[in-house]
């Protein structure tokens, strides 16, 4: 058994006390970086990877510390989801769905139990899928070309305009407002500036974080100012924190199938844990049906992103580590790191430095445990991060979130930026105008835009070469019947909404 | 109470992050987000020189993704003109774009290139199975029917990627340039994954992007544009024995703020030998795929005037440029 040999590798680099204690370190940081409004794992990653040239960490030791940063920011992410309705990630976004509004019925404990371990879950399925399949699945990548890709994001496209809002002519225009905000920069096919006004801050378009801390982190301390002296929503009571076993287990078949999902999401370059939450919290409402009363409060609603998002995030540890591909931005940051490290992420890192993958894989096995530990019993401490009252806390909120964007750019520019979506994000949401697909538009749109180009050059320009391949088709299908069935469903079906009061 | 102290001491603890990074430290402007060959630059370079002793602080690295470098370049010529504490990572790229004017009108006299300790070999890859055995199958096949091969690369259409197969083309006397196809990807990896995956005929980029895919045997390297062979790697032909005389490499350098003096200026070319002549380094340039290339001090600007003019008549020639 080839695996397991490799494993007690692993095993005997992470059961290393000092490396123990860094990937508890890790997951400790990571949960707080989580927690905090508009510090995602991205740029939580990126803060503290000075820190580990300053520690004069070793490979092993400095992957080790931040991907318990970067697992550890996947759980905490959800934390603020529920409590404050804000995204403390991005993935964290379909969270907040379900989660906020059981928060305000007064089960803000059961429901942080329930994300916890469906994290648990995901994370732990993706980390074990990481390891059984990585050498395999990365073949998968080569199946994907521009036509492939498109057909993908059109899918996300088309699901989209049905899950947002209950209103899709509103879903529909904030989806435009997203693409348009994409096309800004240069463009990629003719090198040519776009949507500039010459202004050479915004040729690389704009950064999607600087638009989701603005939408949400922003636009959540302008309704603070709004509604000042009035009884705010923010502060959920949290009591006693015990186990809500019978929907845990109630929830087991969501976990898998969102794990599942999610992973595979994870996988596909680019697309990363929103993608991986956004699929897996569509495909349990469309499982669960009317019935399963997704948006309102339900266990189901919490357990199916969290464990999708997590999942991804191992799923998107797979093309970086065996084709140099990140997954996510925060993969990309971790690329970053190896490379510094003088290891080559590629085909051959798992026969050539088998102490670093499987070191990696085993630390990750630890951190898992780690933060179910940290995120279960003693959820009470980070909750305290964020239990402050709203005139300490969102002028917090707005002081982190200017420094996690500047950390991030070190561009003044990308914090006016972000006001100016702080403002956007105020007026959409007083015209009732949801703001996730604006979001998925400004995330996908590029990429989408550049599929499209990149198919009609290989093709000289024949529009039949997007459906040149079963897995095009396929998924062509499935988008159009993502479209097309919420039309007829409408009636059975209510659509969750950002509960916005 | 507690809760407020516990929020105090997290704040203060983030600020005290902030406050580090600003300390007086040298600074390594990576003008592109984290992953990409000027972050490898800045954090080998900055790591190595700390290392070795040429600086007795960490050298801190700062990403200022932007204009693909050009919001680095405006950034140091307007605000930071006599930084002596700056260095920013430069290669190729800088000097076609600067060629190229793409840097919204900025010339390559308005920063001190210090020098260049290592070149990354421009290569021709195509997947283990395609029918092109040789650079001269493959242009062969473009000359007879230039639709039939997309090239894939990491640059932007223009770029220093897209320029490697138009220059060979045009040494074997292909002048119809619009013709060729080439897509623009992110980075070299993607690149080479759509060529492996079939969807592209070739890829077009540096000898590191396609490293770790030469070792797994996933595809063969046509060609490395350099003038010899490469050491580790002397199955691989160069274009020049081929016929086709082209050179293409990506150098991997550092420029400083015009307004510094000129010890400054020397300071930092000498710690950037030092850099040069380190076990360090050369272990970094074996692992990555990068080929000894030094130049260093007043040599490598006159080197730089040269490149420039040289692409810029390319440009031209290409129509890249007006």
């Amino acid at each position: 058994m080839d695996i397991l040999t490799n494993l007690s590798l692993g095993f005997s680099i992470a059961l290393s006390p000092y490396t123990l204690m860094l990937a508890v370190v890790g997951c400790f940081l990571g949960t707080i970086i989580g927690a905090l409004p508009g510090l995602g794992p991205s740029n939580g990653v990126a803060i503290l990877i000075p820190l580990t040239f300053t520690l004069g960490l070793d490979a092993t030791s400095a992957l080790v510390l931040m991907t318990a940063v970067y697992y550890g920011a996947m759980y905490g992410g959800r934390i603020s989801s529920i409590l404050l309705n804000i995204p403390g990630d991005e993935p964290a976004l379909f969270t907040t769905l379900d989660g906020y509004p059981m928060a305000k019925a007064g089960r803000a404990g059961d429901a942080l139990v329930i994300s916890g371990v469906a994290s648990f879950v995901g994370a732990l399925l993706a980390t074990i899928g990481l390891m059984l399949l990585a050498p395999m699945l990365a073949r998968v990548a080569y199946l994907f070309g521009p036509s492939e890709y498109f057909a993908l994001y059109l899918l996300a496209f088309c699901t989209l305009g049905g899950m947002a809002s209950n209103n899709q002519a509103k879903a529909a225009i904030a989806s435009c407002i997203g693409l348009g905000i994409a096309m800004i920069g240069v463009d990629n096919t003719s090198g040519m500036p776009r949507l500039t006004g010459g202004n050479l801050h915004l040729y690389d378009g704009v950064d999607f974080l600087v638009a989701i801390v603005g939408l949400f982190a922003v636009a959540e301390v302008f309704f603070f100012i709004e509604s000042h002296g009035k009884e705010s929503s923010i502060g959920v009571k949290l009591e006693k924190v015990s186990v809500p076993w019978k929907e845990i287990i109630l929830t087991r078949w969501v976990m898998l199938r969102a794990s599942a999902v999610g992973f595979i999401a994870g996988i596909l370059p680019g697309a990363g844990a929103s993608l991986g939450s956004f699929l897996a919290y569509m495909t349990e409402k469309s499982i669960a049906g009317e019935k399963g009363g997704f948006g309102t409060g339900v266990a189901k609603g919490i357990a199916a992103p969290e464990a999708g998002n997590n999942a991804a995030a191992g799923g998107a540890l797979v093309p970086m580590l065996t084709l140099g591909v990140p997954g996510s931005g925060t993969t990309a940051v971790l690329l970053a790191l190896l490379m510094t490290l003088n290891i080559t992420p590629g085909p051959t890192l798992f026969t050539d430095r088998p102490e670093v993958v499987w070191g990696l894989i085993a630390s990750l096995l630890i951190a898992n445990f780690v933060l179910l530990l940290m995120n279960v019993p003693m959820v009470k401490i980070f909750v305290r991060v964020l239990q402050v009252p709203p005139a300490i806390l969102l002028p917090g909120v707005t002081m982190i979130s200017f420094i996690g964007i500047y950390s991030l750019s070190g561009s003044y520019f990308d914090l006016l930026l972000m006001i100016v979506f702080g403002i956007l994000g105020y007026v959409l949401r007083k015209l009732d105008i949801p703001t996730v697909p604006v979001i998925l538009g400004i995330l996908l749109g590029g990429n989408m835009e550049d599929a499209l180009r990149r198919a009609m050059v290989i093709s000289d320009g024949d529009g039949w070469y997007l459906f040149s391949s079963p897995i095009a088709i396929g998924l062509w299908v499935a988008a159009v019947l993502g479209f097309i069935a919420p039309m007829f469903l409408r009636g059975f079906l209510k659509k969750p909404q950002r509960v916005t009061d | 109470m507690k809760a407020r102290i516990f929020k105090l001491f997290l704040v203060s603890a983030l600020l005290g992050l902030g406050v580090s990074i600003k300390a007086h430290a040298a600074e390594c402007i990576a003008p592109a987000n984290p992953g990409g060959g000027w972050d490898f630059t800045c954090r080998q370079i900055g790591k190595i020189m700390y290392d070795i002793g040429a600086v007795d602080k960490p050298v801190q690295v700062t990403n200022m993704a932007g204009a693909g470098g050009g919001l680095a370049y405006n950034h140091v010529v307007a605000e930071r003109n006599d930084d002596a504490d700056l260095i920013v990572a430069a290669s190729s790229a800088t000097s076609t774009r600067l060629a190229q004017n793409a840097y919204a009108g900025m010339t390559a006299d308005r920063v001190r290139f210090v020098g260049a300790i290592g070149a990354d070999p421009g290569v021709i890859v195509v997947a283990k199975n395609s029918p092109f055995n040789s650079l001269g199958d493959l242009i062969g096949a473009i000359k007879a029917k230039p639709g039939s091969v997309t090239f894939a690369g990491g640059s932007a259409t223009g770029g220093f990627d897209h320029m490697k197969p138009l220059m060979l083309l045009q040494r074997a006397g292909f002048t119809d340039i619009r013709k060729v196809k080439y897509i623009s990807l992110d980075g070299g990896a993607d690149a080479i994954t759509q060529t492996i995956g079939g969807f592209t005929q070739a890829m077009t980029g540096d000898m590191s992007e396609v490293v770790g895919f030469l070792k797994a045997g996933e595809i063969r390297v046509l060609a490395v544009l350099t003038e010899k062979r490469i050491p580790g790697f002397e199955s691989i032909p160069t274009a020049k024995e081929q016929g086709f005389d082209v050179v293409a490499v990506n150098w991997r350098g550092l420029y400083v703020p015009k307004g510094v003096s000129d010890d400054t200026f020397n300071i930092w070319a000498g710690r950037l030998q030092k850099v040069a002549d380190s076990a360090e380094w050369k272990a970094a340039m074996a692992a990555n795929g990068l080929a000894p290339f030094t130049k260093v001090g007043g040599d490598f600007q006159s080197y730089i005037d040269e490149v420039v003019a040289e692409v810029r008549k390319l440009s031209k020639e290409l129509g890249v440029i007006q």
